[in-house]
């Protein structure tokens, strides 16, 4: 393989990796709240949807990222209302989250199903996405609201006795997560196959959940797993197209088994684990408490 | 609140019966679809036969459709309900749900099936399919003169007989006029899934290949063939309005006037089960425009020139001498491929690289 | 903060009243919201709920097919109750579902032209113990790798699904099936005894209201559910107690696993009879909604799958008479699980009105 071929094959992986990165960074920040909201692939569909509808009626590329993260509050601020204040279950309510995201965005999206749109180059949101990265690191670990959110999804009581108002916390975090699921939407219909078409994610929520487990909850580590992921992927297709001959489910299983195999090295550590995964993770928290 | 209930059950009893009156009248046809109507590939292109049927007999036939139906116990319960419901001809668009029309037909014995893409039958219960190898013989001959790295890509779906069919057919007629020509195939284990589709393409266009054939359902690969600055083939519909300076013609199911002559079958008391296999010749499997900015014209008219001649016989896809891989003879000088060998086709002619994911 | 807004308070234990009522609160407000949904979108409301909530019920075959959807869906969520009590976030019992139904199944493909009494039962042990082992494998990298269960349960769903289809596409193709990716039929004595004829429902509804039966005694008679209820509450506690943690874990995932594979070779061997690519509607995923909005309860379960079943068939039941696209079936039952569970609210916390402190 010469260099330019090979230039050409990290182009793709860095393509096809970057909506995980942005909902699993998403989810990361939700996460470490204390909230675990699995509704990501519904959150991405009507992110995508909303981007591309928007679009298609604005022409506007600018509108159609902020209407998409307006979306993606929205969703997640339905999913917040229930945890937060109904305090309802949040793995079953995120469930349901991506369920109602599913039938939304086909509704939403129904007159628009192969609407051709000019498409836009992936590379800002390639660089946004290492940019994100970098942020939500410095949050976590440089500043004092970055503490107090880690505070709060390790143990919320003592956050609470601490003065720090849990709920208002969460909501950000919540919202947060919602908005970088839409970007990660918008950026499949927009710029990764520049297209609407019913449930296009295609399941690329559920590895970003992955990811965040993965990634023991670090986002630097979010880029090594979804890279990682990516990685794998690409590779097994360009192992093909090479002629090998392997069979090609077996091909399809190696990014599963592969992410299982580096979380097996990484969570052997367990004192590392239990420093970084939130305590208070799906534990609702009311001042009654 | 037992009152409210019962208030409620009458109205609505009531309203059920006013609805079902109203179309009591028509022959009912109904449509069993494994997609959303929109998805721009293989249940659009079902849903566009329906409209084309029930634009053609009119008032005669009145259609419906459950779409999204998975194709597992599930899709036995949405074949029930439209037998149960008075439907009096219902197409069953996918092979896995074969098994489940016979155990619906079974039961409703005066109910018409129509299974696309299976092969068992009933006395009520006829199938379908269409002969899209075909086209892929045209893209092949195509795809040999057009390419200039001689390297074709190639997006494969899942290894069943329908796309190793294809791959088979397209080969043989790439490397009639260009014995150079090189097929690189990914199996992406999808129908429908955009970003993976467009992964695929790029990766093949990376390794040198600068046409693009796809047996997936979305434009995916044709718009990223588009933006590489390569060329591409559509499916099932003609995409050319999603890659106009990629998309060199597309191979179109054209399930309309199949429909409209069932259709009308049932309506006129003259349905009788059978067993359709249909190609260029009725119709059933149409080029898209060939586009005159990227083919010479010479080639045009010798992709129309072969249409003719699939139509009329004088051409077959798997004309012999054909050879497995293993370089034993198939198909003998002289013969075609009977349709029993087609049906079931589960090898690699020869000079395909690669092996067929087991 | 603002003293005029009621403060929520949890209540000691949860309200007997309010676990009934909550139900009825839950299924107005859906009427209600339903109704204006479907009058803005020019439906009769009345007819659109009842297309919903009472045609795919309203006869014998409507009651059947609303127990064979919800038979999966009950069985896999008692299994993950199992995990779940004791928090262990087990999200693959569809994995688990799919491994089931390759051993189950993968005994009726090796006896296809074998009849016997003893094959259905040998069919059901191997499909208990496809879904089981599935479920150690999480359960095992937790206890020697202390790998997130999550995670891992979650891969091993596309890997499981993935080994069907190897296999349906390879090894145990149908050799008369022209090459397609399915397999051959199981025997007569494969298949699970249908109830009624002319009905669906099978014997595995049998089965399944044994083992929720099972688990109720499991949860509420044995030291194993009462061990499984302490480590949930408090693994601190548990540990003082000296309870085998993890012993819990293995239990509880195969346990699960098993529920989930026999759920799986249930369905193969219940209503489709051979195996293929595409076996199960998610009911893996499903059923983690049902075990929540059943609150892990036995009987809790047994009506929430029911509850769930129901949506799913409206949602089929509007396609076909109200021409409404399935995207607002999707809609619709999305805003009843939102209702009933925003509504679980008033079962575990009760609103006071009170002065400032």
């Amino acid at each position: 393989m010469n260099l330019e071929s090979l230039i050409g094959v990290i182009q793709i992986v860095l393509i096809a990796t970057t909506p995980l990165v942005f909902a699993s960074i998403g989810e990361l920040v939700t996460e470490k709240s204390g909230v675990l909201n699995l509704g990501v692939e519904g959150m991405m569909l009507v992110g995508a949807v909303t981007a591309f509808v928007t679009l298609v009626i604005t022409g506007s590329y600018f509108l159609a990222f902020i209407f998409s993260i307006l979306s993606g509050i929205f969703m997640s601020g339905l999913f917040a209302f229930l945890v937060l204040i109904l305090m309802s279950n949040q793995v079953a309510t995120g469930l349901a989250l991506t369920i109602f995201g599913i039938g939304l965005s086909s509704m939403i999206g129904k007159e628009y199903i192969g609407t051709p749109i000019d498409g836009l180059t992936p590379w800002y949101f390639v660089i946004f996405s290492f940019i994100i990265i970098f942020l939500i690191s410095y949050f976590f670990y440089k500043t004092k609201h970055g503490l107090i959110l880690r505070a709060v999804g390790e143990s919320h009581t003592s956050a609470h006795a601490l003065g720090y108002n849990v709920i208002k916390i969460r909501l950000y975090s919540i919202l947060f997560g919602g908005s970088m699921c839409a970007l990660a939407g918008s950026y499949m219909s927009i710029c990764y196959a520049p297209m609407w078409q019913e449930g296009m994610t295609a399941g690329r929520g559920w590895i970003a959940l992955a990811l965040v487990v993965f990634s023991t909850w670090k986002p630097s580590r979010i880029l090594l797993g979804a890279y990682i992921f990516g990685g794998v992927t690409i590779l097994q297709m360009n192992l093909q197209a090479f002629g090998l001959r392997l069979p090609a489910q077996f091909f399809n299983m190696a990014p599963y088994i592969a992410t299982m195999l580096v979380l097996v090295i990484i969570s052997s550590n367990k004192l590392r684990i239990k420093l970084s995964a939130p305590a208070s993770l799906t534990i609702p928290f009311h001042k009654g408490n | 609140m037992i009152k409210i209930f019962k208030y409620l059950f009458v109205i609505s009893t009531f309203s059920i019966f006013a609805f079902s009156n109203a179309i009591a009248d028509p022959k009912k046809v109904g449509f069993i679809y494994i997609g959303p109507p929109g998805d721009h590939g293989w249940t659009y292109m079902h849903d566009v036969g329906r409209i084309h049927a029930e634009r053609m007999l009119g008032d005669s036939i009145s259609t419906t459709y459950i779409e999204g139906v998975p194709e597992n116990a599930d899709a036995v319960r949405a074949i029930r309900k439209l037998a149960a419901s008075g439907h009096d001809l219902i197409f069953t668009t996918s092979f896995n749900y074969m098994d489940q029309t016979l155990e619906v037909a079974k039961e409703f014995p005066n109910v018409k099936f129509e299974h696309a893409t299976g092969y068992k039958r009933a006395d009520n219960v006829s199938t379908y399919s269409a002969r899209f190898y075909e086209g892929r013989t045209i893209i092949g001959h195509i795809a040999g003169k057009m390419s200039k790295t001689n390297t074709v890509g190639y997006i494969a779906s899942f290894p069943i007989p329908e796309v190793i069919r294809g791959i088979n057919a397209f080969y043989l007629a790439a490397s009639k006029v260009n014995p150079d020509i090189k097929i690189k195939i990914i199996w992406v284990f999808t129908w429908y899934d955009p970003g993976k589709e467009a992964d695929a393409a790029n990766t093949l266009i990376n390794q040198g290949a600068d046409i693009i054939v796809q047996h997936t359902d979305t434009f995916a690969p044709c718009q990223a063939a588009e933006k590489a600055g390569v060329m591409a083939f559509g499916q099932a519909s003609n995409q050319e309005e999603f890659c106009p300076n990629a998309h060199l013609t597309a191979i179109e199911d054209i399930w309309g006037p199949y429909y409209a002559e069932r259709a009308k079958a049932v309506v006129e008391g003259t349905w009788t089960s059978q067993d359709t296999w249909d190609g260029m010749a009725e119709g059933m499997v149409v080029m898209s425009p060939y586009n005159s900015k990227l083919m010479p014209a010479d080639l045009i008219q010798e992709a129309i020139n072969m249409e003719i001649a699939i139509k009329d016989g004088t051409l077959h896809p798997f004309a012999g001498p054909i050879y497995n891989q293993a370089g034993e003879l198939v198909v003998p000088e002289g013969q075609n491929a009977d349709d029993g060998m087609l049906a079931g086709m589960s090898f690699y002619v020869q000079g395909i690289d690669g092996e067929i994911p087991q | 903060m603002i003293n005029f807004l009621p403060s929520v308070v949890s209540r000691s234990q949860s309200s007997k009243l309010m676990s009934l009522f909550v139900p009825i609160i839950a299924v107005i407000l859906t009427l209600m919201t339903g109704s204006i949904i479907f009058s803005l979108m020019g439906f009769n409301p009345i007819f659109a709920l009842h297309t919903f909530f009472i045609s795919p019920i309203s006869s014998a075959y409507g009651i059947s097919e609303l127990l064979v959807k919800a038979t999966p869906l009950a069985l896999i969520a008692i299994g993950l109750a199992f995990c779940f009590k004791n928090n262990l976030y087990n999200i693959g019992a569809e994995g688990q579902l799919t491994m089931g139904a390759i051993f189950g199944g993968g005994v009726g493909i090796f006896f296809h032209d074998t009849n016997g009494f003893w094959l259905l039962p040998l069919m059901i042990i191997a499909g208990a113990i496809g879904g089981a082992l599935w479920g150690l494998i999480p359960a095992l990298l937790k206890t020697k790798f202390n790998t997130n269960e999550i995670l891992t349960s979650l891969m091993l769903v596309y890997v499981a699904l993935l080994i069907l289809d190897y296999l349906v596409v390879g090894p145990w193709k149908d050799p008369q099936g022209y090459s397609f990716p399915k397999t051959r039929s199981f025997s007569d004595s494969g298949r699970m005894p249908l109830l009624f004829s002319g009905l669906r429902i099978h014997f595995g509804l049998f089965i399944t209201l044994f083992l929720i039966f099972f688990s109720w005694f499991i949860f509420t008679k044995t030291i194993f559910g009462f061990q499984l209820k302490v480590s949930g509450f408090s693994p601190s506690a548990a540990r003082y107690a000296g309870f085998n943690q993890n012993r819990l874990v293995y239990l509880a995932f195969a346990i699960c696993g098993s529920f989930a594979g026999i759920a799986g070779l249930a369905e193969v061997s219940g209503p489709i009879g051979l195996l293929y690519r595409d076996i199960s509607p998610n009911y893996g995923f499903t059923a983690i909604i049902v075990a929540f909005l059943g609150r892990l309860h036995p009987i809790g379960i047994i009506f929430a799958s029911l509850v769930i079943a129901l949506t799913y068939l409206g949602a089929e039941d509007a396609q076909l008479f109200m021409q409404i696209p399935a995207a607002v079936g999707f809609v619709f039952q999305g805003l009843v699980l939102f209702y009933l569970l925003g509504a679980d609210f008033l079962v575990n916390y009760k609103l006071e009105f009170r002065k400032n402190k």
